[in-house]
C-alpha cells in the first residue's frame, strides 16, 4: 500500500514487474527492483518508465539508496516507490536519494513523519534532492 | 583549530533534539529495546555488561581545551570520574544512564562535539596522524581534509546503511602514525609535480580477517578527493556481502575481487559520478584550511633544553619529537601509568592537560591511535615546567612506545563480546616488564579480549589476544606485526595460555631478542631477520 506520496501525477496502478520480466517485454511502465539487482540495465528504457519500486527486505539493507540515486543521475523523473521495511528514520535518507512514494509494510505514524522530514536544516553533500550542500551555501 | 559556523552548529543541535526525543520515547516505553536500539547506535550508545557505554567521537584527534575540559566535566557529573580514550581517537564512558544520555550530546554540543555515527555500519569517526601540523616530515596538514570528509559523511544519505561499518584515516606524511593500511580506506597526502594529491589505500582491516589495504591509486587529485571516496564507498554498497556479517567489511569484498579489479569498478564508477558536483569547492578548501593555520610560533628560540634533572631527562628522551619549527618541540603525554588501566585518565588529569595545553600549547591536545594524548607544540624552553604540571598529576610516565605502552581494549571488564580480560594482562605485562623496559626500547604490545581485534593485536610487534577454551580464559601470543608504515601482521606462534604463562612468555620472548639482536636492533627488527623458530624454542622449550 502506498502511504506517502510526494508527487502530484496519478499513481500508477499497473504492478511493477521484475526486472528480467520488465527487460523481455517491450510495453511494460512499472517494475520492481529486489535489493542486490543492477538498475544500470534500465537506463536504456528510462524514458518509457513510470515506475520504479525498489524493494527493502530489511531497513539494514541500505543498496536501494544507490540503486535509487544511480536512476535519478541518469535523469529518471517518473516514479521511485521504497517498498518494503521502511521505517520513520530511513524517510529522509531516501527522500534526499530521490525516491518520492513509500509503501512501508508497517503504517508510519503521520506526527512522526513529519518531524523526520523537517528535522534538518541543512545538508553536507550534494545528492539527488536538488538541496544544496552547506558549502555551496557557505560559498554561493 | 576548526570551529562550527551556523550551519555545522545547527545540524549537531538537532540531532540532540532528535536524540532527546528518542530516548524518551524508549523510557515511556513507546519504544521496545529492539527498536531503539538502531537508534541509539548512531549517537555512539552500546549496552554493555554493566551499563550504557557512550562513545563520543573525537574527530581526527584534535582538541581544545574547553572540549577537554567538558570532557571532564562529562566524567564528574555523568559518569564515574574517568574516561577512556580509545585507538580510533574516541573517548568512551562506560556507566552511563539511559536518562541522562540526551543532556551529555547537549554539553557536547555546546563545545562543538557530538557522538553521530561513532557506531553502526557507517563511515566512522575519520582518524589522523597525532602529529598533524607539527611533524617535521609533513608533506601537508591532513586535518582540514579530515574535516571535509567529517562533513561529508555525516549522515550521508546513500552510505548510512553499508553492509558494515567503515573507518578512514587521514595522513600527511611518509610515517604512518595513523595506520592508514589497516583502515576500510586510508588516505595518504602526496605531493606530484607542485600539485597535491592522496595515495589510496583500500581494504585494510583487522577484525577475525586481518588484512593489509591495498594502493589502487597511486596520485588521487585533491580537486576530485570526495568524489572519488563516492565512488569508492557506492562499489561496496552495492556489492559489499550483506549475507554474512563476518564477510560484510570491504576488505573482503576488495580480497575476492582482487584489487585491480576493484579499482577498475572504483573507476568506472568515479567518470559517472564526476560530472555530478558532488566534490567542494576550493573555497571550502580553502576555507577549512584556514582554520589549521600554525598558530603564532615565535622565531628565533634557542634549540637547547637543560637536561640536569635526569628524570626529566628520561621523559624527554622518550616522549618528546621534532617539531618543524625550531625552538618547539612536540610532548606525548602517556595515559600508560604502570598498574593503570591502558587509555584511562581521570576528570582530573583531563582537566590538567586542558589547562597545560592552554599555557604550554596554544590551547592544542590531539589523541593518538596508541591511546595516549599529545601537546603538539611546546617551547622547548617550557618542556621543563610542563613535565612538572604532568609529574604532579601522575601523568609524566616516561614509556612511550616502550614496554609498558600497551593498547589493550576494555575486554572483558566492560565489554559484552569479550572472551576474555585485556586489562589485568596489560596491567601484569606493564609491572613486570617496566623495570627493564628502556633495553629493547621501541616495543607495541597490543592486547584484545576477543577476535574483533579492538586491541590491534595483529599489529603488536607482539600481540596477545584473549580466547575462551573451554570456559577458561586463555591467551595466544602473536609476534611480528606492524601498524606503521612497514604494515605487517602479526602470527600466533602456538598453543595459548593462561594469564600468568602469557607473562611468562614474553618475558621468554624478550630474552631470546636480547641474545639474538644486532646492535640498536629493535624487537621487531630481529623477528623479521631471524623468523619465528628460536622464539618459539625460547617459549615452548
Ligand atoms: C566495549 C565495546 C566495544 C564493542 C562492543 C566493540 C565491537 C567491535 C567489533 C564487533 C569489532 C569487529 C568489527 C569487524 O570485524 O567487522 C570491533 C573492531 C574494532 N574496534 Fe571495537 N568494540 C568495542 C570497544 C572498542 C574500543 C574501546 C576500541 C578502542 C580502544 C575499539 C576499536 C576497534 C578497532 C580499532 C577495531 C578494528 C577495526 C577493524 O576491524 O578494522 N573498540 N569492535
Ligand atoms: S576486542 Fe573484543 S573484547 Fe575487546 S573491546 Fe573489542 S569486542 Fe570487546
Amino acid at each position: 500500500m502506498v502511504e506517502l506520496r510526494f508527487r502530484d501525477d496519478a499513481a500508477v496502478d499497473e504492478p511493477g514487474t521484475t526486472l528480467d520480466g520488465f527487460l523481455d517485454q517491450s510495453n511494460a511502465t512499472a517494475v520492481r527492483i529486489e535489493a542486490g539487482e543492477d538498475v544500470r540495465r534500465l537506463l536504456p528504457f528510462l524514458d518509457r518508465l513510470r515506475l520504479v519500486e525498489i524493494a527493502f527486505p530489511t531497513y539494514r539493507d541500505g543498496r536501494g539508496y544507490s540503486a535509487a540515486r544511480i536512476l535519478r543521475e541518469a535523469g529518471y523523473t517518473g516514479e521511485l516507490r521504497a517498498a518494503g521495511d521502511v521505517l520513520v528514520d530511513q524517510l529522509w535518507f531516501m527522500r534526499r536519494t530521490g525516491f518520492d512514494s513509500f509503501a512501508p509494510e508497517k503504517a508510519l505514524d503521520p506526527a512522526a513523519v513529519e518531524r523526520a522530514l523537517n528535522r534538518y536544516a541543512s545538508v553536507y553533500q550534494r545528492a539527488a534532492d536538488g538541496r544544496p550542500p552547506v558549502w555551496k551555501l557557505r560559498h554561493g | 583549530m576548526y570551529r562550527y559556523d551556523q550551519y555545522d552548529q545547527a545540524i549537531v543541535d538537532a540531532r540532540v533534539d532528535e536524540f532527546r526525543d528518542q530516548v524518551a520515547r524508549r523510557l515511556s516505553g513507546e519504544f521496545t529495546e529492539d527498536q531503539f536500539k538502531p537508534l541509539r547506535l548512531k549517537n555512539g550508545l552500546y549496552l554493555q555488561l554493566h551499563a550504557y557505554m557512550l562513545r563520543v567521537a573525537i574527530p581526527y584527534g584534535t582538541l581544545d581545551g574547553r572540549q577537554m575540559r567538558m570532557l571532564a566535566h562529562i566524567a564528574r557529573k555523568y559518569d564515574r570520574d574517568y574516561g577512556h580514550f580509545t585507538t580510533r581517537q574516541n573517548i568512551q564512558y562506560n556507566w552511563i544512564k539511559l536518562e541522562e544520555a540526551g543532556d551529555i550530546l547537549a554539553d557536547l554540543a555546546s563545545v562543538e562535539m557530538h557522538a553521530i555515527q561513532t557506531s553502526g555500519n557507517c563511515i566512522r569517526n575519520i582518524s589522523s596522524d597525532q602529529f598533524a601540523g607539527a611533524a617535521a616530515d609533513e608533506v601537508g596538514d591532513p586535518r582540514p581534509w579530515a574535516e571535509l570528509l567529517r562533513q561529508w559523511s555525516t549522515f550521508h544519505p546513500e552510505f548510512s546503511y553499508l553492509p558494515r561499518k567503515f573507518k578512514i584515516a587521514v595522513v600527511g606524511s611518509d610515517t604512518d602514525r595513523a595506520a592508514i593500511q589497516l583502515h576500510d580506506i586510508g588516505l595518504q597526502l602526496v605531493e606530484q609535480g607542485g600539485e597535491l594529491g592522496f595515495k589510496v589505500f583500500v581494504g585494510g582491516g583487522m577484525g577475525r580477517t586481518p588484512i593489509i589495504g591495498a594502493c589502487i591509486k597511486d596520485f588521487l587529485p585533491a580537486r576530485h578527493f570526495l568524489s572519488y571516496q563516492e565512488a569508492i564507498l557506492r562499489v561496496y554498497n552495492r556489492y559489499g556481502r550483506r549475507d554474512n556479517i563476518y564477510k560484510a567489511r570491504i576488505k573482503i569484498l576488495v580480497t575476492e575481487l582482487g584489487a585491480e579489479e576493484f579499482a577498475r569498478q572504483v573507476e568506472a564508477e568515479w567518470r559517472e559520478i564526476l560530472p555530478l558536483g558532488i566534490d567542494a569547492p576550493v573555497a571550502e578548501i580553502e576555507r577549512i584550511e584556514g582554520f589549521f593555520a600554525p598558530p603564532p610560533f615565535e622565531t628565533g628560540l634557542a634549540d637547547d633544553v637543560d637536561l640536569s634533572d635526569p628524570d626529566f631527562a628520561v621523559w624527554v628522551k622518550q616522549n618528546v619529537h621534532a617539531h618543524k619549527v625550531p625552538g618547539y618541540a612536540i610532548a606525548t603525554i602517556s595515559l600508560k601509568p604502570v598498574g593503570g588501566i591502558p587509555g584511562d585518565a581521570s576528570s582530573a588529569q583531563i582537566e590538567r592537560i586542558a589547562d597545560l595545553a592552554e599555557r604550554y600549547s596554544f590551547d592544542e591536545i590531539r589523541v593518538t591511535h596508541a591511546q595516549n594524548l599529545v601537546l603538539p607544540h611546546v617551547r622547548k624552553a617550557d618542556l621543563y615546567a610542563l613535565w612538572q604540571g604532568l609529574r604532579d598529576a601522575d601523568l609524566a610516565n616516561a614509556n612511550l612506545d616502550l614496554a609498558s605502552d600497551i593498547i589493550a581494549c576494555p575486554g572483558l571488564d566492560y565489554c559484552s563480546l569479550a572472551n576474555a580480560r585485556s586489562i589485568p594482562v596489560a596491567q601484569a605485562l606493564a609491572e613486570r616488564l617496566a623495570p627493564i623496559e628502556r633495553d629493547p626500547g621501541e616495543l607495541k604490545i597490543k592486547i584484545s579480549g576477543c577476535i574483533n581485534a579492538c586491541g590491534h593485536h595483529h599489529a603488536g610487534h607482539i600481540g596477545i589476544l584473549g580466547v575462551d577454551r573451554k570456559g577458561e580464559e586463555n591467551y595466544q601470543l602473536l609476534l611480528g606485526g606492524s601498524g606503521a608504515e612497514d604494515a605487517s601482521l602479526a602470527k600466533i606462534i602456538g598453543p595459548g595460555f593462561t594469564q600468568d604463562g602469557v607473562v611468562e612468555a614474553v618475558d621468554k620472548v624478550l630474552g631470546r631478542y636480547r641474545e639474538l639482536r644486532t646492535d640498536g636492533e629493535r624487537f621487531l627488527d630481529t623477528y623479521r631477520r631471524v623468523g619465528v623458530d628460536p622464539f618459539k624454542a625460547a617459549v615452548y622449550g
